[in-house]
């Protein structure tokens, strides 16, 4: 067991479901919220040339994905540090 | 000089340093075939996963398809890349530190069962000879069209520069090889597109180019002008879409879950030393495609403002046939663009209602594109090499999956457990042969459905493998035969809906008689939540699962200890 003990262990995995069901909340809202459900009610707001639903449906969603890998691969290393579950530098 | 010098040039040049990549990372074991050794830095196995995503359909089609769909084309920019969010956050860190090779490895050591294992094979191999056979094709195309050899050299040409590749080098020399498809795919795609976002809209980046002014009209904007012209020729407008809103919900989910359980994407995130590096890892892969996949919806409305003005004329009184472009005469000749002149003006006119005359086949767009725009020979020449690059890496990354999966899977942990790592890799050099053989010949004999089965890959993605592998991390409890009866369930299903619609009865494919508006792309997100619904249900009413597997499954929920992949 790496982890000091059984309660180490299930707070780490308790953080870890608590940062991905948040970004995953956020993931859902660009895409599904306001690219798709709210598209209709968003595009009466202009976007510099663009309607905003339809900028969040051709590209900023996919803007919001990209940043999100990266806010999650570091906040997960902070993770892994803080309960000294990080992979040894071989 | 000619556009066909400079693209034996451009081509023949990446053709050499394919293979000149492949001569250099040779693979010497089961390990480097399979997983290139666990060593890839994760930056380059983001590019080669880039690469291995973007298929010809990626690069060629997806745009022209945009172009005719305006919002609704959206399922696709979403639907291709909000998979690798799932990925990233819920799949790749786990199954990298469990540290197999594949994902029937995975399904067969997590459910403890040969059965379970037999039928994750039997999916990955399906859905990667469906996708192979479409990407030997478009190198098929890409040749016909721009080195005017017919489509059966072009595709045995295809054929043997995978097979150099594949069969020598494996997953090394395939990522590799794939590193630079990625810079010779991205170069092609973007080079094009700055060029006549700078000529319409004055604006060197594309996407911003795809929210500003024209030149040609001061004070109006690119989409408004579009719209203005959709509803004037009798088209929707082209940021409304056609489809219901239902529809695009589960088609861009099917797309996306589809994505985290692809087999080929998934053993990407094996390759790589640490399971830090697999998360990193896909968010170099995403902001790679991103490039591709933020210019691909300004490319196509620039394309339709453009195709349009061309065709229709500055009057929108129709452009004399006489006087069309070379490219329209050009397309002509391969049946890929018709015109009937129904009224007899001798004028060719284009659009949505009972006044049109033209028939411009949407995959044409990004391949016309340059020429339309009047871009030099040697742009032109890139876009050939590009569109090769891209069907290239994705049928090597495919081929890999079905030799491994038979190699491996099913001689290696099935039928003939005793064979030795030299023979194990020797049967699996051989099965990427066969593979390549097979898939050569469905490139040029395709099945009258090679479009069709792309929607079935996705479905079946989705409603199998994805939820048998969430519920193997998230759901330390969940057994054998739930997950079984719950990946049988979602396929069964799925495969159902999509072959009555699309085979059986395809008349009756319509709004009206899907289930809850679903059409046959979108229902692979329905057969997911079936598969998790039937998996929860049966596993509450069968035997617990072992402790030791129990452990297995706390074991991957944390960095520590992964060591690189290996064989046991």
């Amino acid at each position: 067991m790496a982890f000091e003990n059984k309660e180490a262990a299930r707070a780490y995995w308790r953080a870890n479901l608590k940062l991905m069901l948040t970004l995953l909340g956020i993931w859902f809202a660009v895409s599904y919220g306001f690219g798709i459900l709210l598209a209709d009610a968003l595009n009466a707001i202009p976007f510099f040339g663009f309607k905003l639903g339809f900028w969040f449906a051709q590209q900023g969603s996919i803007y919001v994905f990209v940043i999100l890998i990266f806010v999650y691969v570091g906040l997960m290393n902070r993770l892994d540090r803080k309960f000294n579950v990080r992979e040894d530098d071989e | 000089m000619s556009i066909q010098f400079w693209t034996f040039l451009i081509v023949g040049i990446s053709f050499a340093l394919y293979i000149g990549i492949a001569i250099w990372a040779r693979a010497g074991s089961t390990k480097e075939f399979y997983v290139a050794g666990g060593g890839v830095h994760p930056v380059a196995n983001g590019m080669a996963t880039a690469a291995d995503w973007m298929s010809a359909a990626s690069f060629i089609s997806m745009a022209g398809l945009i172009s005719f769909m305006g919002y609704d084309g959206a399922v696709y920019l979403m639907g291709w890349t909000g998979g690798y969010v799932l990925l990233a956050l819920c799949l790749a860190p786990y199954l990298r530190k469990f540290g197999k090779f594949t994902v029937p490895d995975f399904i067969g050591d997590r459910y403890y069962s040969q059965t379970a294992r037999t039928v994750a094979v039997i999916c990955a191999i399906f859905v990667s000879f469906t996708y192979v056979a479409g990407q030997m094709r478009g190198v098929g195309v890409v040749f016909s069209r721009f080195l005017e050899v017919d489509i059966t050299t072009g595709v045995v040409i295809g054929m043997a520069v995978v097979f150099f590749y594949a069969v020598l080098g494996g997953m090394k020399g395939i990522t590799y090889t794939q590193v630079a498809q990625f810079c010779v795919l991205i170069f092609a795609y973007t080079v094009p597109a700055v060029f006549i976002s700078m000529m319409m809209t004055g604006h060197v980046i594309p996407q911003l180019g795809f929210g500003a002014e024209l030149v040609s009209d001061p004070g109006v904007y690119l989409l408004d002008k579009l719209d203005g012209l959709s509803a004037e020729l009798g088209f929707t407008a082209y940021t409304d879409g056609t489809k219901s809103v239902a529809d695009v919900f589960f088609i861009t989910a099917a797309l996306m879950v589809g994505t985290a359980g692809l087999p080929h994407v998934i053993v990407r995130f094996f390759t790589v030393p640490k399971v830090r590096d697999a998360r990193k890892s896909a968010g170099w892969a995403l902001l790679f495609i991103a490039i591709l996949y933020t210019t691909a919806p300004a490319v196509a409305s620039f394309a339709r403002v453009n195709m349009i003005n061309t065709i229709n004329g500055p009057e929108m009184a129709g452009t004399p046939h006489a006087e069309a472009p070379s490219w329209i005469k050009n397309w002509e000749q391969t049946g890929l663009i018709s015109w009937d002149d129904k009224n007899s003006d001798g004028r060719m006119f284009y659009s949505g209602d009972e006044r049109n005359e033209m028939k411009v086949d949407r995959d044409i767009m990004v391949l016309a594109n340059p020429e339309i725009a009047n871009l030099p020979a040697w742009v032109i020449a890139l876009v050939a090499a590009g569109g090769i690059a891209a069907a290239l890496s994705t049928s090597a990354g495919l081929l890999l999956v079905i030799s491994t999966s038979i190699s491996h899977d099913l001689l290696k942990r099935n039928l003939m457990p005793n064979i030795t790592d030299k023979q194990e890799l020797l049967y699996a050099r051989a099965a990427a042969a066969i593979g390549i053989c097979v898939a050569g010949y469905l490139g040029i004999h395709p099945p009258g459905f090679v479009a069709q089965v792309v929607a079935f890959a996705f479905g079946l993605a989705a409603s199998s493998f994805f939820p048998a592998i969430i519920l193997g991390i998230f759901y330390k409890k969940m057994n054998k035969e739930g997950a079984i009866a719950g990946m049988l369930s979602g396929i069964l299903f799925t495969a159902a809906y999509i072959v009555y619609f699309k085979f059986i009865n395809p008349a009756a494919s319509v709004p009206e008689n899907w289930l809850f508006g679903i059409s046959p792309e979108g229902i692979g997100t329905l057969g997911m939540l079936i598969n998790f619904a039937v998996a929860l249900v049966v596993n509450k009413m069968t035997a617990e699962v072992p402790e030791d597997v129990q452990e297995m499954v706390e074991s991957i929920r944390f960095p520590k200890g992964a060591g690189t992949a290996s064989v046991h």
